[in-house]
């Protein structure tokens, strides 16, 4: 990852000139704009950023990033962005994809991507619906989602894209919404100064397939209720009043939600990102189970494990040590390793 | 004791035996010693997919052919002359292929009851009289081996697996082999433990001993030097010349070289081999699956680096959405596909040239690609650089078709200068190249390779996104117009075909041939010697060989055009054959073998006499 450096850069320069193209009213509008409004944040000059997506609406993302770019296929761009990454450690790489891409099409190479720890901010805009497909249920779509491909309800069970990082060893997991700009940044925040993998679920509202899928979490009435801000070293209480709050029962697995008045001040859990195992940040993401009450957004885990790009690059650099001669001179004295004879 | 010494011209060894009994190690020595001794070679090993099959069992057989001679020889030779059978099985699964009047050493301790049972032996061959057409050695290689090796500190499993050195020592001794390498190699592979150095030695040369003490071996063979050109040489395999020749691409460019693999027979070995060198700074990643593999490849290209994926056919399948993907992008990668027995798992360690097609054709959409094929075990090399040299000034995928034939033979390579190798440096765009002098145009292309600019990340003022989707000719802007479509379509043919690749050459010594034939990839070496065989026999033939598939040579339309008849040999279907007749409405005659094996020498003269006669 670049080091910053103190540059004067504003939003607009991270604008492309390309006309975006999304539906209007579609929640990736909120998000590009949030992005290209944290990006001169980073200090670190455009051409050393590079956006890589696979297919999907979210996927259209690097055309309209005043950055390097690829729109690449569907779901691997994980894949295409770890060789990127790991052959230059001077760029600062964000992938960009959606719940079709990433825990479809591409699942076994984001999982593969946060195992290794490659040094990658991954941006999954949830929707919960095939967009540009035009409307077929996702594996984030709830059990029973009808939709042109399951006009009786879907049979499937999705996946909950958190647990499934953190199952993948995950070192960096959050959870923002597209709408909450100041929140989304401040995530993104987190996510840049990471080192490893990052992984950021976004809900992202697509108004023409899954309208309102999270406005219980938007609505002014309700979100408060609806969503537990995780903030590091904080108790976690939540709702209008902070009537609610999540404990640790004893002889439990996880964590369950309770309300604050029926619970010991020392019973509430103090939220802790850099809690080793993983147990932790997998039971904040059970919490809501499919449905959205009890939501956490924010960092659910910030660990520190040696980055895949970090590992390989440190094999290069010690061998490279080891070694003498120009690249001329080492390739001849390889060429004649081994058993070798002359002829005169 | 003195033996008679006689000398030959050239000889064929098989050694044979049960998957465990080391026989890929011990043709391997035999073939190092008989490089030192300055004999070209040519060796083919032929092994079980299973890594340990039941012992004893023909499915378990693994073998190793050695062909060395005094002149200079293009195949691992069609029959052996000895074969070396550690076991009734090795004896079956190999007995068809020997002429009558060859040489068979068995080990005789192996012949058992059970033994000969488990392959359908009701009697032993070795007293029924079946093998009277033979020279049959009977030898208690394993209980000889653990005698000598009585008075050494190693356990009796340790002492029978020392046999194959035993059976290496009565070799070198019948052949007259140096055996100092083999020596040095015991004490390098057993470093760790000498009591295993001083027990293999003892066995080799009580092998060596026995071959000359023992009545049974009256004659000893010699086979002089072959004339070889003056400089230094090693025996390598195709995997490991493919290697070095992407090392080599990495030194001459000045670029990193990244390999996106995942294992896969029989390509693993190109993995294993490329992971060792990262002082070159030769990146490897063993990615989760082929696809991922590319991808990684392909990411690092974009960044800047030599992206090469390895794999074999059913990975090459994988990868097809990816390699359009580079197509797209006008990207430098090469894609490297050591064929095997398809379709599906096939037979994951036979060789076949069944992948052309796929390679030529097999993608979505107009997605031409340069396909380059290595002729030998050593030219895996030179075609390796000639892929990365496409790539690199091209900015394209380019697909080398390698196959098990040439990956697993080896032969004698002379080792070439590094400052004769080409140079592949390479510039990547630094600046804008629009009319305005501020623009950056990603799909402005040279005139004369049509290849667009290669900016890389990193580099300040040319900011640009590219994808799959259709780009606009110059700006790369995503683009659905029907006559930009057309254009860059094909614009993106055009590129391929501007592709400069050398003209094919022609074998034909007194240009008097009628007949030409024509190959490409591993059937060099059979159709080689084939073509040898009817010159001697007074039967004009020419020869002509592809290394390039695509774009094909220019002056290829007027080589065919030259001779009444075109025999084009594959071990396919018919593949290449349909290209030329497609291409060159030239009515060729395609001699086709599915086997898994490589054609034999004698099979193709017999098929192309018949042709030459009748021309």
């Amino acid at each position: 990852m670049p080091e910053p450096v103190a540059l004067k850069l504003t939003t607009k320069d991270f604008k492309s000139d390309q006309e975006v193209r999304w539906c209007p009213g579609c929640g990736d509008y909120a998000i590009l704009a949030a992005v290209q409004s944290f990006m001169p944040e980073l200090q670190i000059p455009r051409e050393r950023i590079v956006f890589v997506s696979g297919i999907g609406c979210s996927s259209r993302f690097p055309y309209y990033m005043n950055t390097y770019g690829m729109h690449s296929i569907h779901g691997r761009a994980p894949a295409i962005a770890t060789g990127l990454s790991v052959s230059r450690p001077d760029l600062s790489v964000w992938v960009v994809t959606g719940d079709g891409d990433a825990l479809s099409i591409g699942g076994n190479h984001l999982i593969h991507a946060l195992r290794r720890n490659v040094n990658l901010k991954i941006l999954l805009f949830n929707n919960r619906i095939y967009g540009l497909t035009k409307g077929q249920y996702s594996p984030t779509s709830e059990v029973g989602k009808i939709t042109k491909s399951t006009p009786v309800g879907s049979a499937d069970a999705p996946f909950n894209p958190l647990s499934l990082a953190l199952g993948a060893e995950a070192t960096f997991v959050a959870r923002t919404i597209d709408s909450d700009r100041k929140h989304l940044q401040s995530v993104l925040r987190a996510a840049a100064e990471h080192q490893g993998s990052a992984f950021v679920e976004i809900y992202q509202n697509c108004n023409i397939f899954n309208d309102g899928a999270f406005d219980e979490l938007k609505e002014p009435a309700t979100r408060d209720d609806y969503l537990i801000r995780l903030e590091h070293g904080q108790p976690i209480t939540f709702g209008s009043e902070g009537q609610f709050c999540v404990v640790h029962p004893p002889g439990g697995f996880g964590l369950e939600v309770r309300e604050t008045a029926s619970v010991a001040a020392d019973e509430i859990v103090v939220h802790d990102a850099t809690v080793t195992e993983p147990a932790y940040a997998f039971a904040l993401s059970r919490l809501p189970g499919f449905a959205l009450r009890n939501t956490p957004i924010g960092i659910f885990r910030n660990v520190d494990r040696p980055s895949y790009d970090g590992v390989v690059q440190g094999q290069l650099d010690a061998a490279r040590a080891k070694s003498t001669g120009t690249p001329e001179e080492q390739l001849a004295g390889l060429l004649s390793s081994g058993d070798t004879w002359t002829i005169l | 004791m003195s033996k008679q010494v006689q000398q030959l011209d050239r000889v064929v060894i098989r050694f044979a035996g049960d998957s465990g009994d080391g026989m890929q190690l011990t043709g391997d020595r035999f073939t190092s010693e008989t490089a030192q001794l300055g004999n070209d070679i040519s060796t083919l090993p032929n092994f079980p997919a299973e890594i340990r099959a039941p012992a004893g069992t023909l499915p378990g057989v693994s073998s190793f052919q050695v062909h060395f001679a005094d002149y200079d020889i293009l195949t691992p030779g069609d029959a052996p002359n000895v074969l070396v059978a550690m076991n009734p099985a090795a004896l079956k699964a190999n007995l068809a292929d020997l002429p009558r009047g060859a040489d068979i050493i068995v080990n005789t301790d192996e012949f058992t009851r059970r033994n000969l049972a488990k392959v359908g032996y009701q009697v032993s061959p070795l007293d029924d009289g079946s093998l009277d057409g033979y020279v049959l050695h009977p030898v208690a290689l394993t209980s000889m081996t653990v005698g000598a090796l009585a008075e050494h500190d190693v356990s009796k499993k340790d002492a029978e697996r020392a046999k194959n050195m035993f059976a290496l020592g009565l070799l070198s001794w019948m052949y007259s082999r140096p055996y100092e390498s083999t020596i040095r190699f015991l004490e390098r592979k057993f470093a760790a433990r000498p009591e295993l150095v001083a027990a293999n030695t003892a066995a080799f040369k009580a092998g060596w001993n026995f071959g000359e003490t023992t009545e049974d071996f009256g004659v000893r063979y010699e086979v002089k030097p072959a004339k070889m050109d003056p400089g230094t040489y090693r025996n390598i395999t195709g995997n490991a010349a493919l290697s070095l020749g992407l090392v080599a691409a990495g030194v001459r460019s000045g670029l990193p070289v990244f390999l996106g693999a995942y294992p896969i027979t029989p390509a693993s070995d190109i993995l294993h081999e490329l992971s060792k060198h990262k002082r070159f700074g030769v990146t490897t990643m063993q990615a989760e699956d082929e696809i991922a593999a590319i991808g990684a490849a392909l990411g690092a290209s974009y960044g800047g680096a030599l992206g090469v994926t390895t794999t074999s056919g059913p990975g090459v399948a994988l990868k097809g959405e990816t390699i359009s993907l580079a197509v797209a992008l006008e990207l430098p990668l090469v894609i490297v596909d050591v064929q095997r027995a398809g379709p599906s798992t096939g037979m994951p360690t036979k060789t076949e040239q069944a992948d052309l097609n796929m390679a030529l054709f097999g993608r979505h959409g107009e997605a031409p690609v340069a396909v380059v094929a290595p002729r030998s075990p050593s030219d895996c090399f030179f075609a390796a650089l000639e892929a990365a040299r496409i790539a690199l000034t091209h900015r394209t995928p380019v697909i080398l078709l390698s196959d098990n034939y040439v990956a697993n033979g080896s032969e004698p390579w002379l080792l070439p200068d590094v400052d004769s190798l080409p140079d592949l440096r390479v510039e990547f765009a630094t600046a804008p190249n629009g009319e305005d002098g501020k623009t950056f145009l990603p799909y402005l292309r040279d005139p004369a390779t049509l290849a667009r600019p290669w900016a890389i990340p990193g580099t300040p003022g040319l900011e640009h996104r590219i994808g799959g989707l259709e780009k606009a000719d110059k700006t790369g802007d995503i683009s659905y117009d029907p006559a930009n479509h057309d254009f860059m379509v094909r614009t993106r043919a055009a590129r391929i075909e501007a592709i400069k690749v050398p003209d094919v050459e022609v074998e034909d010594p007194d240009s008097d041939a009628r007949v030409l034939v024509l190959g490409w990839g591993s059937t060099y070496g059979p159709i080689g010697a084939a073509c040898r065989g009817l010159r001697q026999r007074g039967l004009p033939v020419a020869q002509a060989h592809l290394r390039h598939l695509s774009p094909l040579p220019a002056n290829l339309g007027e080589v065919l055009g030259r001779y009444e008849k075109v025999v084009i040999p594959e071990m396919n279907l018919g593949q290449l054959a349909q290209v030329i007749r497609a291409r060159y409405l030239v009515d060729a005659i395609g001699y086709n073998q599915v086997r898994g094996l490589p054609f034999t020498a004698t099979e193709l003269e017999t098929m192309l006499e018949e042709v030459v006669k009748n021309a």
